[in-house]
């Protein structure tokens, strides 16, 4: 009975750092000093009335002496130790720390939650620079910009002589790198800023990236899957020097246009924009219309040809991945990290099948309004005693209803600058700093 | 005689920072600032110590270094690495790879002459 114990051994030490006879505490409680010795030395289990009443005479609190939060905070001065080599802890006389110093023991518990908490943020920072190039780049530039410009000043400034040609050319170098700070500093707050625009900020760094950059380079339709002379995927594929990219590329690529193709064969564009001709916009009336499910709809929907009307799409698989973006202008897509929890995309994968409608208004610079159709639904035929694979997808059009109330929504936390938002995850770097 | 020193970084006001802080305490300073050719640059010119920068075009300054090691001419050459990166993880790299001293960028000048002094004493 380790637990039991660990509060008889607790209170034993509260009633000796407070100079208690046992028998004045047995007393006190009504019981016999004996009775109390034993519990002390973890031989008599302790609970309910008899607890509180000690816990009173000690003038503790009775959960301070009981054995969950005992445990807990056994447990968090155990995390303290763990791992650490350079300083030895007495760690056996753990139990007695937390019943003679119980306020030192909640500090150092608390302590060690806090730098676990820290180290998560620092993780998280440095997988951010370790694994966006682009960023990295930046910072590097403007770090050895930084490191020119305090190397020059601190020339011109340490009281030695200088001759005129050296002042020239070294107040010209500050000038210069004065400048290219500012423009390093522009471009990176655009680059974080860039997805507000919609667009891709940079060189793509990423496999999913590089596949969406290949296809926004044919507006997203992909002609030779098309029709009844639609060509096989790998031949494809194998025609496609610019997408040539890693096997991750590749994988990305080659699921992407089999999803296309099976799309493609079940609803052609000529009769999309029929039903949609006859049926105005609403994907699930054309859904209807055509027979075919909802997201098979959306999806075709964004990669209709020619189209009169921009559409944005986005897909994210059971976890909430974004697994595939086609923009829009104005929607700012997240480039790294998890998306708004407050998009529709996610409200749908709690809601299987069920087909979600809502305008959505984003934060950012520009307020923009878009009108968005949600769906999750199956990626995987039905089998006996299988949990379903869900995707969701998000149709993003331009809204023309603007009598209607918009959700709030963001892009990621880190660069959503919408304050008090129940769905933050974590702070903007954009208002709260690195 | 005065003690050479060879420059390899790729950014020109820091090349001329640099330069004229040393050569202003009497070192003379080459400068070289392509990866791909640095170690080739080292054997011909024989320093007696390099300033190397880490992100260079076209080879990484670890790269240079761990090539520079392996070589009998330069095994023990004084190198002082200059890099943006002042990671722990970079300081290991560093010293993994044989670096004589670690500098992160931006660096003070009397921090950089103070061990550029050190290192060719």
């Amino acid at each position: 009975m380790p637990n039991s114990g660990l509060t008889g051994g607790r209170i034993r030490q509260t009633r000796l750092s407070k100079g208690l006879r046992q028998a004045a505490l047995a007393q006190s409680v009504g019981i016999s000093p004996s009775y109390l010795n034993l519990i002390e030395h973890n031989r008599r289990r302790i609970g309910g009335k008899l607890l509180l009443d000690i816990s009173r005479e000690l003038g503790v609190e009775a959960g301070l002496l009981s054995e969950g939060a005992q445990s807990s905070l056994l447990e968090a001065l155990g995390a303290a130790t763990f791992g650490q080599t350079n300083i030895v802890t007495e760690v056996d006389r753990t139990e007695e720390l937390v019943g003679r110093f119980p306020g030192w023991s909640k500090l150092i518990a608390w302590q060690q939650q806090r730098i676990e908490s820290l180290e998560q943020t620092v993780t998280g920072l440095t997988d951010r620079l370790t694994h966006d190039p682009q960023l990295a780049a930046s910072m590097h530039e403007m770090l050895s910009v930084v490191t020119a410009i305090r190397s020059t000043a601190a020339i011109l400034t340490d009281g030695s002589h200088l001759n005129p040609e050296w002042q020239v050319r070294f107040h010209r170098n500050l000038d210069e790198d004065s400048r290219r700070l500012a423009e390093n500093a522009q471009a990176l707050v655009s680059y974080l800023d860039a997805t507000d625009e919609g667009q891709a900020a940079a060189e793509p760094s990423m496999p999913k990236e590089e596949l969406e950059n290949w296809l926004s380079a044919r507006q997203f339709h992909i002609g030779e899957l098309e029709g009844n002379d639609a060509i096989n995927v790998d031949a494809l594929l194998r025609k496609q020097a610019q997408l040539n990219g890693s096997v991750t590329t590749m994988s990305y690529a080659r699921a992407y246009l089999k999803s296309y193709k099976s799309d493609a064969k079940a609803v052609s564009h000529d009769r999309l924009s029929e039903e949609m001709r006859l049926n105005g916009r609403d994907p699930l009336r054309v859904s209807q219309a055509l027979g075919c499910d909802l997201a098979t709809v959306l999806r075709r929907i964004a990669t209709q040809p020619n189209q009169k009307q921009a559409a944005g799409i986005v897909r994210c698989d059971s976890s909430g991945t974004l697994t595939f973006c086609k923009p829009i202008d104005g929607f700012a897509l997240p480039r790294f990290g998890a998306a708004c929890p407050l998009w529709p995309l996610y409200q749908a994968l709690a809601r299987p099948m069920n087909p979600i409608r809502t305008v959505v208004e984003q934060s950012g610079h520009r307020q923009v309004r878009f009108l968005t159709y949600t769906i999750a639904q199956p990626v995987v035929a039905a089998a006996f005693n299988t949990e379903p694979l869900i995707e969701a997808t998000m149709l993003i059009l331009p809204d023309d209803t603007p009598q209607e109330r918009a959700e709030p929504v963001g892009s990621n936390c880190r660069i959503c600058t919408r304050e008090a938002c129940h769905g933050r995850r974590e702070p903007s770097i954009l208002t709260d700093g690195f | 005689m005065d003690k050479r020193i060879l420059l390899i970084e790729d950014e020109p006001n820091i090349i001329e920072a640099v330069r004229f802080i040393l050569s202003r305490d009497g070192f003379v300073v080459d400068t070289h600032s392509d990866g791909a050719t640095a170690l080739q640059t080292v054997q011909n010119r024989s320093p007696d110590m390099v300033i190397l920068d880490v992100m260079l075009p076209n080879r990484s300054g670890y790269d240079i270094l761990r090539d520079l090691r392996s070589a009998v001419q330069t095994e023990t050459l004084p190198v002082l690495m200059l890099t943006a990166r002042g990671q722990k993880k970079d300081r290991e790299m560093a010293d993994r790879y044989g670096a004589s001293k670690f500098m992160t960028k931006p660096f003070s000048n009397s921090e950089l002459l103070k061990a550029v002094q050190e290192l060719t004493n």
